[in-house]
């Protein structure tokens, strides 16, 4: 009722003038600028794609997309879905994505630890911690990435051969091969193990809804964490004991001139991940403390003063706030890591870039290989942004 | 008796002497508490255990010069038994004018040197606030003029050097320097382009800016280096520096474009309105109201988009263009000093990092002096 208070010249809009054909009607401008601007472009578009395609029949170059299904003959060092040279192109490129994939997901889940300790520890009272942190975040953002990674690579380089790995612990070796890491042998009921624990993660998730739920109706708090357990801990072993409890140790030992066994780290990988976490976490941990910093202290003072603990402090009112100036910029660096990957076309580990790099060199088909790359990272950076502006709209302030 | 002692002045009783002073400062910041001095004391142990590795390697043990052997050339046997224990700075020795200048001619580095100074001097005086107005776009012009004449040649008796020639430092300047130079202008018009009311040029610019920002400046470099080519009528054909500077350019303007965005749109709604009223044209208004306030507003952000296109730069590399970091990588190709990539990547990770450093920090200086006026 309150909409018919308001001005009513307010709420119409203003009589549509009819167009009139002369310069000085800005939407006749507004038009003419429009087509002038655009036929520019697109003819110059013209011109570039009318080249492209005098160049390719000159020089022969063959064109589409028929070169996927051929054999690839290009060796891919580390795959995670099952690849030999004699595959196809497209398979290779598959690989590549994966790869890609790889570094970048691991990398973003440890560059937000890392940067997150980071950025309270610089926030730290202790004058030392809050400067030798302050230190760190002031190199690595100030050295170029690809630097840093070509730093860190001639370091694994220069480590050790296998027979004089350097040895932490049991079943770990750091030589110039890589890492060494022990684990198990993955069976079928590890698998099922897996799946229970994701079902179980899922229904924990709608558990602590329902419980959020009745907290507002009735105002009692219930504790999560014991069907969290049954749900992501308990029932995933029972399934992996009833199935015979299978556990295999596949410790890496030295044979002859190289391990046998074990996970394995390739030099150009851990590097590659060494370098993105180390130099994002720089970034991140920027991004934390400013975001702690903007809650006001008042926020902090009048939790306490109602009487919660500390601990529920930060989780209750600082972070939810704090989140909201952390989650935009953080988006951003995310994007960073997935699109600072490429670099690893420097130091040899065959990501996405790198096999289109060398598709492109076989194959001499320039344009579709670039595509391919544009393709692949616009899709990766399209899907982030959709996701954390969900996520960021989920946590946004309700106003009114 | 009591009445005299009570009416003499009293001083003030003395604060404890463990809250004030160096002491009071050492206790409160380092040793506050059980947990905060263990880890004072654990983190000072491990920072001075790994200061004095730091000085045995890189001053106590390290070899700074090599003996030539028999056939004339650095005998770097010296520097391989050392290894592990002392840097071998030698290489560094041997290699800086090729680190810094690439395969310029020898004799004639004087002009690269030249280059670099007229850069960094071009960096100061585009830093001071009273040079902040329209003749700085002049002052860029004439130096970059200049420093194209210098690196040429041809001209007042400097022999002609092709740009195959050039490298290491002045490539890294010109990429970074040249790149945001041309990249503004591009990236104020697509800013003010973004914020148009016309849907046509609005839709272009919003797919510019968004293309770009979607995929790593390596696919663009790659494009540069094997599809350019292609996109020029035959016989026409463009140097690999100049086609990998466009691809920076057209990297860095979408970057741009979204810095001046965000100063146009913090910009209050009153000014739009307020030379609206006046009867400016369209580009009056922006020329002389929006943009000498906005662009202001973003001078921080800008020197630290700008110090990211600095650090960019050095992924020429992976095109094979001869900047700082090619350089250094090519310094240690040759057998003998191989192996010692290590103190070549300190040497250059230095380099970037003086100029880098200076830029965040007057950055930082500059922001809390906005701040500050804006705040009063």
């Amino acid at each position: 009722m309150s909409d018919t208070a308001i001005d009513p010249r307010y709420g119409t809009k203003p009589p549509k003038r009819p167009l009139r054909l002369s310069w000085g009607d800005e939407r006749v401008r507004g038009i003419v600028y429009q087509i002038l601007v655009v036929g520019i472009v697109g003819s110059i578009a013209y011109w570039l794609f009318s080249n492209t395609m005098h160049n390719l029949e000159v020089r022969r170059i063959a064109t589409g997309w028929g070169f996927l299904e051929r054999e690839a003959g290009l060796p891919i060092a580390e795959f995670l879905i099952p690849y030999d040279p004699t595959d196809t192109y497209l398979r290779a490129l598959q690989v590549g994505v994966l790869n890609t994939l790889k570094v970048a997901v691991i990398g973003i889940v440890l560059a937000t630890i890392l940067g997150t300790i980071l950025g309270v520890l610089k926030l730290s009272k202790n004058w030392l911690v809050s400067r030798v942190v302050g230190a760190y975040i002031e190199i690595v953002r100030d050295l170029p990435l690809l630097l840093q990674l070509l730093f860190w690579y001639a370091l694994l380089q220069g480590l050790p051969g296998p027979r004089q790995a350097i040895h932490p612990a049991t079943g770990v070796f750091l030589s110039n091969r890589g890492l060494k890491l022990p684990f198990f042998e993955w069976e079928g009921p590890h698998n099922w193990a897996l799946l229970l624990m994701l079902i179980g993660a899922v229904g924990t998730y709608f558990y602590r809804r329902a419980a959020r739920a009745k907290q507002m109706a009735d105002g009692q708090p219930r504790a999560i964490w014991p069907a969290a357990t049954v749900m992501m801990l308990v029932v995933p072993l029972g399934a992996w004991y009833a199935m015979g409890a299978p556990f295999t140790p596949d410790i890496p030992a030295l044979r002859g001139f190289n391990f046998q066994g074990g996970l394995t780290v390739s030099p150009e990988f851990f590097a590659l991940l060494l370098g993105l976490t180390l130099y994002t976490a720089g970034f991140i941990a920027e991004i934390v403390r400013a975001g702690i910093l903007s809650v006001s202290q008042g926020q902090w003072e009048a939790a306490e003063a109602l009487g919660l603990p500390r601990g529920r402090v930060m989780n209750l009112v600082v972070l939810p706030q704090a989140l909201r100036v952390i989650i935009p910029p953080m988006t951003s660096q995310f994007l960073n890591i997935t699109k600072n990957s490429s670099l690893a076309v420097a130091i040899g580990y065959q990501d996405i870039v790198s096999i289109a790099n060398t598709t492109l060199n076989q194959t001499g088909q320039a344009i579709e290989g670039i595509a391919i790359i544009m393709v692949v990272y616009l899709t990766i950076s399209l899907s982030i942004s959709l996701f954390m502006n969900w996520y960021n709209s989920k946590i946004a302030l309700v106003e009114r | 008796m009591s009445i005299t002692t009570d009416s003499l002045p009293v001083a003030p009783r003395l604060a404890p002497a463990l809250s004030v002073g160096w002491l009071g400062w050492v206790r409160a910041n380092l040793f506050s508490s059980w947990l905060n001095s263990l880890v004072t004391i654990a983190l000072a142990y491990f920072i001075v255990k790994y200061a004095i590795g730091f000085v045995d390697w890189a001053f106590v043990n390290a070899i700074w010069s090599v003996p030539n052997d028999a056939a004339g050339r650095p005998d770097t046997s010296s520097c391989r038994d050392n290894k592990g224990l002392g840097a071998c700075w030698a290489v560094i020795n041997e290699k800086h004018r090729f680190m810094l200048f690439g395969t310029y001619p020898y004799e004639q580095h004087w002009r690269p040197a030249v280059v670099c100074v007229l850069f960094v001097g071009l960096y100061i005086v585009s830093a001071m606030r009273r040079f902040w107005r329209m003749e700085l776009a002049l002052i860029w012009a004439a130096v970059l003029t200049v420093i194209a004449v210098l690196m040429w040649g041809g001209v007042l008796g400097m022999p002609y050097v092709p740009q195959e020639r050039w490298g290491g430092l002045p490539i890294t300047l010109i990429l970074a320097t040249f790149g945001l130079a041309f990249a503004f202008p591009l990236a104020i018009l697509v800013a003010l382009g973004r914020r148009s009311k016309l849907p046509a040029i609005k839709a272009l610019c919003v797919l510019y800016v968004e293309l770009i920002r979607g995929v790593p400046l390596i696919s663009l470099l790659f494009m540069a280096s094997v599809m350019f080519p292609l996109f020029l009528p035959e016989g026409m054909n463009i140097d690999k520096l100049l086609r990998a500077q466009i691809a920076i350019i057209l990297f860095a303007g979408a970057y741009l474009a979204e810095v001046v965005r965000g100063g146009l749109q913090a910009l209050s709604k009153g000014q739009y309105e307020a030379a609206e009223a006046l009867g400016l044209s369209y580009w009056q208004k922006t020329g002389l109201i929006i943009l000498p306030q906005a662009l202001r507003l973003v001078i921080p952000p800008l020197v630290n988009t700008f110090i990211g296109f600095f650090k960019d730069t050095s992924l020429v590399l992976i095109i094979g263009i001869f900047d700082l970091l090619t350089a250094g990588k090519t310094a240690i190709i040759e057998p003998m000093w191989q192996g010692f990539a290590v103190e070549v990547y300190v040497t250059i990770g230095l380099i970037y990092f003086v100029f880098c450093f200076a830029m965040s920090q007057y950055s930082a200086k500059l922001e809390s002096e906005l701040n500050h006026g804006r705040r009063r």
